[in-house]
């Protein structure tokens, strides 16, 4: 295969992909950067698991929220959430309630509010 | 006939297909890991003292894979936007490190972490024998600082024929080095790097155990929801790895020629799925090896 740009297929799309030519290569060092802090964090992740806050409760919570930190980084950035399109962002609240209810309902079974 | 909207967007969602189509999927995976993860939590919340093992997985070999997804992840997202950037030999590159990446991951999974967990041994002793074998579990030590106690006996099982033989009234077991010194400070929490088994042998009596065997998923529910939930990770991760080698192989690749686009849009949706799976993985990670 070569390197030599192929045609476009038309007028509106080159012109569509020329303006992504010129986003793109301003985000790829924004890439290797949330990459980089990716890594620095999990190394960050595995150093807090070993110190002691007191219970472990508190370690669980504490690498929790490094965790979430990172997933928000992955979501944002290199799954493109930060700038999407509003239908992407429906299905995604959708998602989100549906989610949220089935840890509810975890949460009441373990909770068990009816022979409690 | 074409299918539309391949590489231009509708006009009234802004989004061309596959874009729509990847993210219904991921919404259906979200609920699909979050049913595993909510077991993951409601089993371990209700786990009684002492029966939610910690460092008993590799955490080097752990972090190491999480570094490696990671790394896939960066080089997938620089594979589109070499796509997009019209750089086909540089697309090549990075989906090759892709692909190289989760076979690596998968490589280390299925090679190393699990052959290594279904050749160590752990014997559950009764409760009303555990005082018998104190000088193992250390469990006065443990009451005294706070700990949870210790129920299982774990290392390498020399007569690998009790686990069959009805004859044999004792499992002869070369201790995990927590079992050797288990007053030694040092044993109270688990290390990053594993410690090498200790030389010393212990014998346990088959009825003083409440349950025994390798560990496989039956073992306990940690191991259960750990093969459970790592599996269909890993199923994922061979799936991302045979449509990424499409892409990267000309049957896939050669979609180029013809409307470089539409590659570059099909390896942004097959990356979402990537990252998802990465995603998925950040979660696992702390939950599994580490806390």
């Amino acid at each position: 295969m070569n390197e030599s740009h192929p045609p476009v297929v038309s007028e509106a799309e080159a012109h569509d992909a020329h303006d992504h030519d010129h986003d793109v290569s301003k985000h790829v060092n924004k890439y290797l950067l949330v990459g980089a802090t990716l890594l620095v964090f999990t190394g960050l992740t595995v150093f807090l698991s070993y110190l002691d806050f007191g219970s472990h409760k508190a370690n669980l919570v504490i690498g929790m929220i490094v965790a979430t930190i990172k997933a928000g980084l992955v979501a944002a950035i290199f799954m493109h959430l930060s700038a999407e399109r509003k239908l992407i962002y429906r299905i995604l609240l959708f998602t989100a309630i549906f989610v949220t209810g089935l840890f509810w309902l975890t949460y009441l079974a373990w909770y068990n509010p009816i022979t409690r | 006939m074409d299918i539309p909207y391949t590489t231009t967007a509708r006009p009234d969602t802004g989004l061309w297909n596959a874009k729509i189509g990847i993210w219904l999927f991921l919404a259906s995976e979200v609920m699909l890991f979050g049913g595993l993860f909510s077991a993951y939590i409601f089993l371990r919340l209700d786990a009684l003292p002492g029966n939610w093992p910690h460092g008993l997985l590799n955490v080097p070999v752990g972090t190491m894979n999480t570094a490696i997804l990671i790394a896939s992840s960066v080089t997938v997202v620089l594979a589109w936007a070499a796509l997009k950037m019209r750089q086909f030999t540089r697309y090549k590159i990075y989906m090759g490190i892709t692909i190289l990446c989760g076979i690596i991951f998968l490589f280390v999974k299925l090679y190393f972490e699990w052959p290594d967990k279904f050749h160590h041994f752990g014997a559950f002793i009764r409760p009303d024998r555990l005082e018998k074998y104190e000088q193992y579990l250390g469990n006065h030590h443990l009451l005294e600082k706070g700990l949870e106690p210790r129920l299982e006996i774990t290392g390498h099982l020399h007569n690998h024929e009790a686990l069959e033989d009805a004859n044999i009234k004792e499992y002869e077991i070369q201790l995990d080095p927590v079992y050797a010194a288990p007053t030694d400070p040092a044993s109270d929490r688990p290390h990053f790097w594993p410690l090498a088994r200790s030389e010393k042998i212990a014998h346990i009596a088959k009825e003083d155990v409440e349950r025994a065997g390798m560990f496989i998923p039956k073992h306990s529910t940690f191991f259960a929801t750990y093969f459970t939930i790592t599996g269909l990770h890993g199923l994922h991760v061979l799936g991302g790895v045979i449509v990424f080698t499409y892409f990267w192989l000309p049957i896939g690749a050669n979609l180029y020629k013809r409307n470089p686009e539409h590659l570059a849009n099909r390896v942004e949706v097959a990356g979402l799925f990537w990252h998802f799976v990465d995603l998925v993985w950040i979660f696992v990670f702390p939950l599994f090896y580490l806390l």
